[in-house]
């Protein structure tokens, strides 16, 4: 199945998403993204137990942190889907980068070009 | 070990807002433990941090250490010769760690980064209990192991208060009556007899905080 989705999300793979940690959703705003989604695989459907859900509960922590500092805690999203489910992997990427596009860029770049003018 | 939590983001922004090279850094041991202090938070905190400033449009130093200990010498000469590029530190250590630091670098400020709570055990993870309050003077070979001091919300040494209720404490109806604890296990123990039967007499409070500042001094090891 080839499926066409936004060129501008860039993939990092994990074994699990258990193996996503608060600091590398927060590292990614820190280098500048705009947004940041998590795919993990529906919930009880965990290889590893209950990977994803830790993941989910990274994600809340994670848009908490963010909500405080400023940069918006919306930017980042958990999303879940079976390894069988290729066009909503697709979907979901169409729809999170509707929903950054809406909320314009990381406020840390806005920030210093503002400083740099 | 030591219970402690992590301190809201909100506050810590207050206490560091005005410095302008911060240093934070965590301790190795209990608050490591218990997820409030340890590396893995530094980095945390140092990143919310630095994006919090950036989003304000300055430009502030946040560095990050994580220390073996921070309640002892040797761990804390080791920041000696960088204390004196930063305005500040944030420590994640519990509250011993952010005094002997303070003690140490006398002309820099030490903020505490965590709540440090009480001497306790991780039940599970993401759930820890007190268990004791170090009171000095420790009677648990008397009361079935199980601490009247830190777990008796009124400190009894000869219970239960007539508060006590289907083993729960008058205060919650989620905490276990620590008499009912104790008077279970000193059934499964078969000590009803010895332990329980007989008062306790009034403990020595000395040694616990009414004495004022406690210290050990072990002249045996001392060099
Ligand atoms: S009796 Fe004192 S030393 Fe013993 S566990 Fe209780 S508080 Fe701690
Ligand atoms: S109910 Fe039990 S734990 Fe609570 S104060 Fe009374 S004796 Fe102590």
């Amino acid at each position: 199945m080839r499926l066409q989705y936004p060129d501008t999300i860039r993939v990092v793979r994990v074994p699990c998403t258990g193996k996503v940690d608060i600091i590398h959703i927060l590292r990614s705003f820190e280098k500048g993204a705009d947004g940041v989604y998590v795919v993990g695989c529906m919930e009880g459907d965990c290889r590893f137990n209950n990977g994803n859900i830790r993941a989910k509960k990274r994600v809340a922590l994670a848009k908490k942190i963010l909500d405080t500092i400023g940069i918006g805690g919306e930017r980042v999203q958990m999303f879940n889907l079976s390894s069988a489910e290729g066009p909503k992997f697709a979907q979901y990427a169409v729809e999170m980068t509707d929903k950054i596009k809406e909320l314009g860029a990381n406020p840390i770049k806005k920030a210093f070009k503002k400083k740099a003018a | 070990m030591i219970v402690a939590e992590k301190k809201p983001m909100e506050e810590i922004i207050e206490e560091v807002k005005g410095y302008n090279k911060i240093l934070i850094a965590g301790c190795n041991e209990c608050v490591t433990v218990c997820e409030a202090g340890g590396k893995k938070e530094v980095q945390v905190l140092a990143s919310a941090l630095r994006m919090y400033f950036m989003n304000q449009g300055k430009e502030i130093k946040i560095d990050e250490v994580t220390l073996e200990r921070q309640c002892d010498h040797e761990y804390l000469e080791e920041i000696r010769n960088i204390i004196d590029q930063y305005d500040a530190v944030l420590s994640l250590a519990c509250g011993v760690g952010v005094q002997f630091m303070a003690e140490k670098y006398f002309t820099t400020p030490i903020l505490p980064g965590v709540n440090t709570c009480f001497l306790g055990a991780t039940e599970e993870r993401g759930f820890w209990t007190e268990r004791c309050q170090a009171c000095g003077q420790c009677i648990l070979a008397r009361t079935g192991g199980i601490c009247p001091v830190s777990r008796c919300a009124k400190r009894l040494l000869n219970g239960p208060c007539g508060g006590s209720t289907k083993g729960k404490c008058e205060i919650d109806s989620n905490v276990d009556c620590a008499w009912q604890l104790i008077i279970d296990r000193l059934k499964a123990l078969g000590r009803l007899e010895q332990d329980y039967e007989k008062l306790t007499p009034i403990k020595d409070w000395s040694t616990d905080r009414a004495g004022g500042p406690r210290k050990v001094v072990r002249e045996d090891v001392r060099i």
